[in-house]
């Protein structure tokens, strides 16, 4: 499947196996020739670099930076099987945490045991395979490593567990966003040895070995990864790299957050104020925020929204959880709860989120999935919607069969091996649910068969992508609020399961 | 049935693969002045839309012959007109008179892929389904399973998807005759597999079994009864499909007759290209083309080819059963490929299909048959830089049959159907006992050389003197190969007796 077409992440990723073979350390973070910077933390910097070594018995052109937009078919074939190379770290994370769950008491059958759905769920999740073998990125290998610390902590490595996410934050530094769950389970969980009778916590059993041990890896850690640049004195410059703020709120094609909602619903109000003459139309700025350009942009009605509104909006988001953790601490997990909700709640507030973001709830969520029907139904909603929400980002005809196939195919066999798993529960659906559902299919049929051929085409071109986020905005959100609601209503104790 | 979720799983994932095979490069791509197989289903579609009927298979200014004249029969050119019409509203440059010649873009291919997954989806992938749902004595879970691995078998993705033919129409006709010949709605397959002879007139190839399979059905019925009734009523179908479909071909004898000579050229010899056949193989040694008078050739090779596929028949006439069906299906087919005339590589897929019917019957042999098959059109594939293609497909479909059924467990004497020849064997020779071990080893060597002899093709270069080396080794190991399994196949099909059609069936 590999083999067929690319995109611009293909050219991303050979910039930079050229940037860090033909270069020095200390150009690498300030090399601009191309538009496609290097902008991940160091680790993945070395991880092209390693990469590199091995490209150049395949096609010694690709490393050179001046060749932009080189593709030739040894490159390519190169870079996908590097992707399908390094994916074997994902398998062995999967492997792993198909031995930790203790799904619920299943049929005989294989294909009805739990840990079988699951590796089915993880090792075909269809936006891992869109994203990465036919958009191309690396995202199996970094959820590998996480999927493997979150393993480990439910096997009580809570070392291995917590060096392997130090790692994985140096390769990518987006798991920034579900640093809190980490910290504060295990600060609570690791770091306080024991609980009192009620399940709160016991100060006198802090144990300082523990956080001082902790505290020594991922400060090794960092210091492998930054300081050469430290020592360089090139950290402002990596940083500038890293967090590039002045990139606009939404993406191109909006995610489907809360502020594609935000959004829309500014256009709305702006539209209905120009019908009824509330607003004076020179007032507003002539560049629309879905023309497509990744720059800053204001709304009209609605105030504008700046990075620290963001930054503060996700961080009052994700506050309940991080606190349940603390209070009601529920062995690992509740930490894989508050996991998945600090990356929904970044998701949903975070500023220019990517919608490939959505796979970093989707595939923790799985394994949450087997466990009881409650969540086995949002996570349903949640990866039929988010999944949905990654067509835009395979828009030639040629792939159009293959990502209709592939998601039917996956969502089919999610529904239907759930449902046969928790069928002695009542639904997992309500109607309201269904409905949502199944209306993604008159709205695809909508925007990629109907919408074309009409006239609006011409004149408002967007319209297929805005319809696709807000719907998809609408669902994740929901999803999100449910398990919002389902945590905090948990009750505290007597509910940890031996793992 | 329960499980209609997997078994929609399990075509959806056909369709995943046939579509993604589809992306790759098709035949004769970029390679003017004659291009390929692509070039020439375009190239009908352009005659049958412009020309009037009477001028499709007649040599004329307007329609020359040598570039890629219409050689099948006329259900094909049908389809092709069918197409034309389609591609006239998208874009009339595909198929505009002379002009259109060599045509390739992106929307073309697509368009193109298009018509070969549509027409493979109303009529192959339906008929696979039914059949596995029909089969008897295994548990759904096997029913799909068998489902997935034809649906994966790669032979026929390749061919049809890569190379690009149409083979899945012809294919899927006949296995909707097999299906209804099977179950006693006789009057339909036979008109569904009059309708697949109509389309390719490579599908005779299957066409003596179902005459002795049916023949067989009306004696049982009693000559003089129900039997003879059955008889005309398909006499009657045979001839009256064959009229429909060659209707605007009857009006005048020229036609029918250029038709004919267009349909069976006796002309070419005795085989052309690389082939997996004992002519092309027996060649290397003795150069029968260039020795042999032509009409001595023919008369060998309709000799070769009658005395090896008679037992089977006359044993179907008289003890017909679909079983005894599907097997003589497969040793007449593979007969017809070995000695015939003319035969083209990708005729083997005439041959695997019955096997993949038996699939379920005998998982071993039948893999390992399949998996020769693909390999043995290895030049072909190669030529149409369908490697990576290849390699991914036959390593899913060898991973769905091993993990399905369980192969290498299943290699026991009675596993293999061949229990009541090792006992005939054993009363002559009281230390046959070593079957199941030989062929296991033999399978092993199979693989190993194929391996092999597909890294050597890839990465080495031939010798000077001997250019064609690697193709024809290929063909000569696959030669082999398939001699092997005509004996395997003959064999159960003779010493099929009645306790044996009682056995257990595998689960």
């Amino acid at each position: 499947m590999g083999f067929s077409c690319h995109s611009t992440d293909f050219e991303v990723h050979r910039n930079w196996l050229a940037i860090t073979h033909s270069l020095p350390i200390s150009q690498w973070y300030y090399e601009a020739t191309s538009e496609w910077t290097l902008d991940y933390p160091p680790f993945f910097a070395w991880f092209e670099y390693a990469l590199s070594h091995v490209a150049k018995y395949f096609d010694q052109e690709m490393l050179n930076v001046r060749n932009l937009n080189y593709s030739s078919s040894r490159t390519l074939l190169f870079q996908r099987f590097s992707v399908i190379f390094t994916d074997a770290l994902f398998v062995y994370a999967v492997h792993e945490c198909c031995k930790c769950i203790d799904g619920k008491k299943a049929g005989k059958e294989l294909t009805e045991k739990p840990k079988f759905i699951l590796s089915a769920l993880l090792l075909w999740n269809f936006g891992l395979l869109i994203v990465d073998h036919i958009h191309f990125q690396y995202n199996g290998f970094l959820s590998g490593l996480m999927l493997l610390s979150i393993a480990r902590f439910f096997q009580k490595r809570h070392m291995e567990g917590a060096f392997l996410f130090a790692v994985l934050l140096h390769f990518k530094h987006i798991y920034l966003y579900v640093a809190p769950a980490y910290g504060v389970y295990l600060l609570r969980s690791y770091c306080f040895t024991a609980n009192k009778q009620d399940g709160s916590i016991r100060w006198n059993s802090f144990s300082f070995v523990r956080l001082i041990s902790l505290g020594l890896i991922v400060f090794l850690v960092s210091a492998l990864s930054l300081g050469p640049f430290l020592a360089l004195n090139q950290l402002p410059q990596v940083f500038s790299r890293l967090f590039p703020f002045k990139r606009g709120l939404c993406h191109a094609y909006w995610a489907p957050n809360f502020w594609a909602l935000y959004s829309a619903f500014d256009k709305v109000l702006s539209v209905i104020g120009l019908e009824l003459k509330l607003l004076d139309p020179n007032k507003i700025p002539k560049a629309s925020m879905t023309s497509g350009l990744v720059q800053q942009f204001q709304h009209t009605v609605l105030p504008s929204v700046t990075p620290l509104a963001t930054f503060i909006c996700t961080l009052i988001a994700m506050l309940p959880s991080v606190f349940c953790l603390w209070c009601k601490p529920q062995g690992p997990r509740g930490f894989l709860r508050c996991l998945i909700l600090c990356a929904l709640s970044s998701f949903m507030f975070g500023w220019h989120v990517h919608e490939k973001a959505i796979l970093l709830a989707v595939l923790p969520m799985s394994l949450l999935s087997v466990g009881k029907a409650v969540d086995a139904s949002i996570f349903l909603i949640l990866t039929t919607t988010g999944h949905y929400s990654l067509f835009p980002l395979l828009f030639t005809a040629p792939e159009l069969p293959i990502k209709i196939i592939l998601m039917l195919l996956f969502t089919i066999y999610s529904i239907s091996s759930l449902k046969t798993l928790f069928r002695k529960e009542k639904p997992l659906f309500n109607w309201m649910e269904t409905f949502y559902l199944l209306g993604l299919g008159p709205l695809e049929v909508f925007c990629e068969f109907v919408f074309p051929f009409t006239s609006w085409n011409l004149k408002y071109p967007f319209i297929p992508l805005l319809l696709t986020s807000v719907y998809c905005a609408v669902g994740i959100t929901y999803a999100w609020l449910k398990l919002y609601v389902s945590v905090l209503i948990d009750p505290p104790v007597g509910k940890t399961k031996k793992q | 049935m329960e499980k209609w979720y997997l078994m929609t799983a399990a075509v959806l994932l056909g369709l995943t693969v046939r579509w993604t095979v589809s992306l790759n490069s098709y035949s004769g791509a970029g390679k003017p002045p004659m291009f390929g197989d692509y070039e020439a289903q375009r190239h009908w579609q352009e005659i049958t839309f412009n020309l009037p009927i009477k001028q499709w298979y007649f040599n004329s200014s307007d329609n020359n012959l040598q570039y890629w004249g219409l050689d099948y029969p006329p259900l094909t050119a049908y389809h092709s007109f069918l197409c034309a019409y389609v591609a006239k509203f998208i874009n009339p440059d595909w198929i505009a008179l002379h002009s259109s010649r060599g045509y390739e873009s992106q929307a073309h291919k697509l368009f193109m892929r298009a018509t070969v997954l549509i027409a493979d989806l109303l009529i192959y992938i339906p008929a696979v389904v039914l059949y596995c749902c029909c089969l008897k004595e295994i548990s759904t879970k096997k029913k799909i399973a068998t489902a997935l691995c034809i649906l994966l078998y790669p032979g026929l993705i390749l061919i049809d998807y890569g190379h690009f033919q149409y083979n899945s129409v012809s294919l899927g006709f006949a296995l909707w005759g097999i299906l209804g010949v099977s179950y006693d709605w006789d009057l339909l397959g036979s008109l569904a597999f009059c309708l697949a002879i109509n389309y390719k007139q490579m599908e005779l190839y299957h066409s003596l079994p179902f005459f002795c399979f049916l023949l067989g059905k009306c004696f049982k019925k009693g000559l003089k009864g129900k039997g003879l009734v059955l008889l005309i009523k398909l006499a009657c179908t045979v001839v009256a499909s064959f009229i429909l479909c060659w209707l605007p071909f009857f009006t005048e004898r020229e036609q029918t007759l250029q038709v004919l000579r267009r349909l069976f050229p006796v002309d070419r010899g005795l085989f052309e290209d690389k082939v997996a056949n004992i002519w092309c193989s027996f060649s290397v040694f003795f150069k029968i083309r260039d020795i042999l008078p032509h009409h001595i050739q023919i008369m060998i090779s309709f000799c070769f080819t009658f005395l090896s596929l008679l037992p089977a028949c006359i044993k179907l006439t008289l003890h017909p059963s679909p079983k005894g069906f599907r097997f003589t299906l497969v040793s007449c087919a593979l007969s017809f490929f070995l000695f015939s005339f003319q035969v083209h590589e990708k005729s083997i897929l005439l041959v695997s299909l019955p096997v993949c019917l038996v699939l379920s019957e005998i998982p071993f042999m039948s893999t390992w048959f399949l998996l020769v098959s693909t390999f043995s059109m290895l030049p072909l594939l190669l030529k149409d830089e369908l490697l990576m293609p290849s390699v991914v497909t036959v390593m899913a479909f060898f991973i769905a049959c091993a993990t399905s059924f369980s192969i290498f467990e299943k290699t026991s004497e009675e596993e293999l159907q061949l229990k009541c020849f090792s006992t005939s064997v054993r009363k002559y020779f009281t230390c046959f006992t070593f079957l199941p071990r030989i062929i296991q080893h033999l399978f092993l060597m199979s693989v190993i050389t194929m391996i092999l002899l597909t890294t050597m093709t890839v990465t080495l270069d031939p010798p000077q003197k001997l250019p064609d080396l690697f193709a024809v080794l290929v063909c000569f190991v696959s030669c082999l190969h398939f001699l092997f399994f005509l004996v395997y196949f003959t064999i159960i099909i003779m010493w099929d007796s009645k306790t044996g059609r009682s056995q257990k069936k595998i689960s």
